[in-house]
């Protein structure tokens, strides 16, 4: 009955001045964003259980499944290290220390909770509304939501926001994988411990999950078919997996799986192929977790109703750098949109921006470049710029010069922790005064060392005057302020004392 | 003892064919700076049969050899090996360190000739007799009394011996041998310099003493860094279990067994220090230096055993020792930052007196490996930094259980009980009145500040010019003295940043300028630092306070907020205690002038923001530059109320 309004919504008043579908971090902040500067917002937001029935509340991969309860998980594991580190200073803790899955899952989840209520709460106090309905285009200003029990509502709105992300790939392809294996979205939210455990993928993701994994004191084994971290800097990525190794994660390189299947016993066997040997090979794990990408969320959109075109490869909207879509009141921002890093802080800014230039007469778009990021591995990786793959495939090796450093953490000192894969790289323009092309920073706490230098690069720093800049004693972070050895020099990189 | 000149410089006469794999800058460049030295027959120091040797190589009458020695010598000392008078003359010189040349009679080839030729040349009867440019002085007698009058002296600085040697033993005198002292020398010593260390550690009033690396290694960042980390590690234990760890409910902590570890560490970098001078051809002594005339100085070992060394530049870096109070007992029962971290058992219940960071940071971390600590506080907390920061600091530190008792001073410590720890007594007075309070301790630390170690290092010998009042030493933006030649870096500098990396940066800036032709000079604006209390406090610009005098209130914008560390959350701890500020100079386009952060790993947050400063960072890059997510760095790109404002700042979600 309702949905006999529609044509004449197209052509007359909306509903909204806003309509952003999925609640995520961009659509959110873009949504908060718009109602501040007074317009009237909706925000429709439904979680598809994932195909172990797992589902969560408003907020977005981020918040729900994502870096909030990645980077408290990794946190949970360094305290595992931390706490093998503490009989070196002093404290007497009896070894080994055990791990309480149930205990340390049910915390993190009810962090996560408390955030998706504050999620509504920030709606509900900047009169954004919020339905919790599955959203499909109707036509170009419309669309059709569905409750999870099954009612229709239809809502119109002059421009609307696609923010829906994107979800983890099944490799459906394989037998038994989407019947027996879990992904991201699952792990997060399992009750009990998911035993020994077969990451597939080289993802930051299976890295990352890996990583934690193993420092909760579980039997995890990585499986790659390729290269880990693709598109990061390769040099740091071995290093990111030699650590991985060094500290008790498995890697199964080259190899793909072919099967799996569930034994009487409940466990998974998994057959793989060793791409290298073309031999067949099993194990058996108690989960396998898929980690080999992710897809996103346009195809029960019915985006063709509104003549949103994508790309037919990567399933992803096409947007320009406003962030429009081929139809111009219609935006997609976020993981779901073209050519984006897939990263909260860009889609929360982009979303800002968007409001910005749709509502408050401001013409910034954003800028995409030098994005940094950190990978949560056991040895974290902080990133912003070019690799140096990147930075000598564009200006060429001869104009290059990267500068880089083996460093000890003080802390890993008297904990007698090996820091073989702690490392610096600065890589540079050749040409003085050594334009930074691009940061990577190998160690603890590479996030908080890594923003400011961000800022830096933003800044147009040179080698010259991060050199300048005195360090602060003694952390690891300075170490990037005393980063003297090129690699065209062949001296050895590594630090000797202060 | 003697110069040990010739000797030394035969010892550490640089190697001129090796490779060191530097690739080889500066090598030829420096031997036309410092040619080396030719041998100096005006420098037999000790033992005359080389002299005499040479001499009798010719076959000369006896006559003719000693007309000939004391022509071509400008100071000459006719001797003899068993001669008490001789020696005494000998010392005289050795202790002016004034190079002459030896002829010692007995010990001379045709010893008998000689002497007859001494008779007739010199109209003595006996030795010694002195010549000085050809010119004869005397025996003992008018030699000594020439010294004292003054009247040898200046025949010694006619003859250009004195006032400025014609070559040195050394480029260059490294007094002290701490981070600034150590980077110039390995810097200078890329260049082919030669170059002596000399560093000395006078034992604290409770006997501790430690080796190579100064402050910064040995009782200073790392010590201090390492028991910040122990005292983090008992929160991170704490907070475990809130993450699923099963750890039992107390977990105790074990004195002896953190400090052998530090300890342990420190020595290793001691020994590290020493070979990598080794491995430069810095040449490094164990001994306390101090000016004894123009590019001379004195050094003295532990054996009290002194030698004379001469070079053409020096530079002090001496550093700083902790403040006592000068009230009754203090020396003989309180400790200072320089006892603590070595301290042979566990302190006890602490006073820490002062509100300098290192009281700070040491209350802190003694507080958080669970002692009881209370400290005693003149006026404010960290006089410098933003007032706003320090006072969150301490906040934060009481509820987390150290005790503070604000505007006293105390005025007498006693010994109650002898013992590791004893018991003290600490009777205090109020600043505002006559009011007195008593407290008994296990340890009482004093850390009221440092002062410089300048006043016994023979400056007013050179005339190098210090702040009477402080002892600092003032010098120009090229780390320069008043004495041309005397440069100085590190604490001891008048206004400029007692901290370890502005010292190294100093000295390293400093050689190459000295050596290597450059021209940079130490950036002494927007040094970053950090103090490591629990909270830790990350700074670098200007505080508020400075801000606001140097550009009016109304000129600047301060945006501030609290965060929540995600992993706080879980442990569900210290919400809206972690703080970011920035002030804004609103003329300037809102440019950057102060970064402050208060919060876990404030170090590491801190660094990059510098370089961006560095950059001329202002607001609007801050705001978009993209955040990452989730770290605690990222609320600054995210800075949006004003202090002006009054707006809410307290945490709510992501």
């Amino acid at each position: 009955m309702r949905l006999s309004r529609a044509p004449e919504c197209t052509a007359g008043r909306q509903d909204y001045n806003l309509l952003v579908i999925g609640g995520g971090s961009g659509g959110l902040a873009c949504a908060k964003e718009a109602a501040q500067l007074g317009k009237k917002v909706a925000v429709v937001d439904y979680v598809e259980p994932s195909p172990r029935g797992t589902r969560w509340g408003l907020g977005g991969t981020c918040v729900n499944v994502g870096c909030i309860p990645k980077k408290l998980i990794h946190q949970a594991a360094l305290l595992g290290g931390m706490i093998r580190d503490a009989p070196h200073y002093g404290w007497d803790v009896a070894q080994p220390v055990l791990h309480d899955w149930r205990k340390m899952a049910e915390a993190v989840q009810n962090y996560v909770k408390s955030l998706n209520w504050g999620h509504r709460v920030q709606l509900q106090d900047r009169k954004v509304k919020y339905f919790n309905i599955k959203a499909s285009f109707v036509n170009e200003h419309t669309i059709c939501g569905v409750t999870k029990g099954g009612k229709e509502t239809l809502l119109s709105a002059e421009h609307i926001v696609i923010a829906t992300g994107g979800r983890p790939r099944y490799p459906t392809h394989i037998e038994g994988a989407l019947e027996y294996g879990i992904t991201s979205d699952d792990i997060f939210w399992l009750k009990e411990s998911p035993g020994k455990t077969l990451v597939v993928g080289a993802s930051y993701v299976a890295l990352e999950c890996a990583g934690f994994l193993t420092g909760l004191g579980l039997d995890t084994t990585v499986m790659m078919r390729s290269i880990p971290l693709r598109g990061f800097d390769q040099q740091m990525s071995s290093l990111v997996t030699a650590y991985m190794a060094s500290q008790g994660t498995r890697f199964l390189k080259h190899c793909t799986p072919s099967r799996v299947q569930k034994l009487p016993d409940g466990q998974l066997q998994v057959t793989w192929e060793d791409l290298t040997s073309g031999k067949e090979n099993m194990g058996t794990f108690s989960t396998v977790l898929w980690a080999i990408g992710r897809i996103p969320e346009t195809r029960s959109l019915n985006l063709e109703n509104a003549g949103i075109n994508t790309n037919p490869n990567s399933q992803k909207i096409l947007v320009d750098a406003q962030e429009a879509t081929s139809v111009p009141h219609i935006y997609a921002i976020g993981d779901v949109a073209e050519g984006r890093p897939e990263l909260t802080p860009t889609a929360i800014m982009a979303g800002k921006l968007l409001a910005r230039r749709l509502y408050g007469q401001s013409l910034d778009v954003m800028d995409y470049s030098n994005v940094p990021t950190t990978v949560f591995t056991p040895l974290e990786y902080g990133c912003v710029g070019l690799s140096e793959e990147e930075a000598m495939a564009r200006h060429g090796e001869e104009h290059v010069e990267v500068y880089h450093a083996y460093y000890k953490p003080l802390e890993f000192t008297v904990a007698e922790r090996d820091a073989s894969q702690c490392y610096i790289k600065m890589v540079c323009l050749r040409k003085p005064p050594q334009l930074v092309l691009g940061l990577h920073f190998l160690g603890p706490n590479a996030g908080e060392v890594t923003q400011g230098f961000a800022l830096g690069i933003k800044c147009g720093a040179s080698y010259e005057q991060v050199m300048r800049t005195v360090g602060i004693h003694p952390t690891c972070a300075e170490e990037v302020a005393k980063l003297r050895i090129s690699k065209r020099s062949g001296l050895d990189p590594t630090v000797t004392g202060c | 003892m003697g110069c040990g000149k010739s000797k030394e410089r035969r010892a550490a006469a640089r190697p001129q064919s090796e490779a060191h794999g530097r690739g080889g800058r500066g090598r030829d460049s420096s031997a036309k700076v410092h040619p080396p030295s030719p041998p100096l027959p005006e420098h037999p120091a000790t033992g005359a049969s080389g002299p005499s040797r040479s001499t009798s190589a010719r076959v000369l009458d006896p006559r003719a050899r000693l007309r000939a020695c004391i022509d071509s010598h400008p100071v000459v000392l006719l001797s003899k090996s068993t001669c008490e008078r001789c020696a005494e003359v000998k010392k005289l010189f050795k202790s002016m360190c004034v190079p002459y040349f030896l002829l010692e009679l007995d010990q001379a080839e045709d010893a008998r000739g000689l002497e007859r030729a001494f008779s007739e040349l010199t109209s003595e009867t006996d030795v010694p007799v002195v010549f000085v440019k050809r010119r004869k002085i005397g025996g003992h007698g008018p030699t000594l009394k020439a010294y004292q009058e003054g009247r040898l002296q200046k025949l010694l600085k006619m003859n250009g011996s004195e006032g400025l040697p014609e070559s040195y033993d050394y480029d260059l005198i490294i007094v002290g041998g701490g981070s600034g002292g150590l980077a110039a020398a390995k810097e200078a010593a890329k260049y082919d310099k030669k170059i002596l260390v000399l560093d000395f550690v006078t034992p604290t009033p409770h006997g501790t003493r430690w080796g190579l690396g100064g402050t910064c290694v040995n009782v200073g960042c790392i010590p201090k860094k390492l028991m910040h980390q122990a005292a983090l590690l008992g929160q991170a234990v704490q907070d475990s279990r809130n993450y699923g760890w099963k750890i039992e409910e107390t977990v105790k902590h074990d004195w002896d067994k953190m400090t052998e570890a530090v300890q342990n560490y420190i020595g290793s970098l001691n020994w590290g220090y020493r070979v990598a001078l080794r491995e430069r051809k810095v040449t490094y002594e164990n001994a306390y230096g101090q000016f004894v005339g123009p590019h001379r100085i004195k050094a003295t070992n532990n054996k009290g055993k002194e030698k004379i060394y001469t070079a053409e530049k020096f530079l002090i870096a001496t550093g700083e020792r902790p403040r006592y109070l000068g009230i009754p007992g203090d020396r003989e029962f309180c400790i200072s930052s320089d006892d603590l971290f070595s301290l042979p058992y566990c302190p006890g219940k602490t006073l820490v007196v002062g509100a300098s960071y290192v009281a700070l940071e040491c209350a802190g971390f003694l507080a958080g490996i669970g002692l009881d600590v209370t400290v005693m506080v003149r006026s404010i907390l960290l006089r410098g930094f933003d007032q706003d920061m320090a006072n969150k600091i301490g906040e934060h530190m009481e509820e987390h259980g150290v005790k503070f008792i604000k505007q006293f001073i105390p005025i007498k410590v006693e010994q109650i009980e002898a013992g590791t720890p004893g018991r003290l007594r600490v009777v205090a007075q109020s600043t505002s009145g006559g009011e007195t309070i008593e407290g008994e301790y296990n340890t009482v630390l004093l850390a009221i500040g440092r002062d410089a170690c300048t006043r016994k290092l023979g400056l007013e010998t050179v005339g190098v010019k210090i702040n009477d009042k402080t002892g600092k030493i003032p010098v120009t933006d090229e780390e320069q003295t008043n004495v041309p030649y005397i440069y100085a870096i590190g604490d001891i500098l008048e206004g400029k940043l007692e901290l370890t990396p502005v010292a190294i940066q100093a000295g390293r800036l400093l050689a190459q300028r000295l050596y290597a032709g450059s021209n940079i000079k130490c950036d002494y604006e927007n040094v970053p630092t950090t103090v490591f209390t629990p909270l830790e406090y990350g700074a670098c610009g200007l505080s508020e306070e400075k801000a606001v005098e140097k550009f009016g209130e109304e000129n600047i914008e301060v945006y501030h907020s609290y965060f929540w560390p995600l992993e706080w959350t879980i442990p569900s701890r210290d919400n809206n205690k972690c703080y970011a500020k920035i002030i804004c100079n609103i003329k300037d386009n809102e440019r950057v002038v102060g970064f402050h952060v208060l919060g876990p790993n404030a170090g590491e947050v801190t660094q990059g923001f510098a370089a961006a400063l560095k950059c001329g960072l202002t607001k609007m890059q801050l705001d978009s530059t993209i955040g990452i997510h989730p770290v605690c760095a990222e609320v600054f790109t995210t800075l949006s109320v004003t202090k002006r404002s009054g707006g809410s700042i307290l945490q709510a979600g992501c």
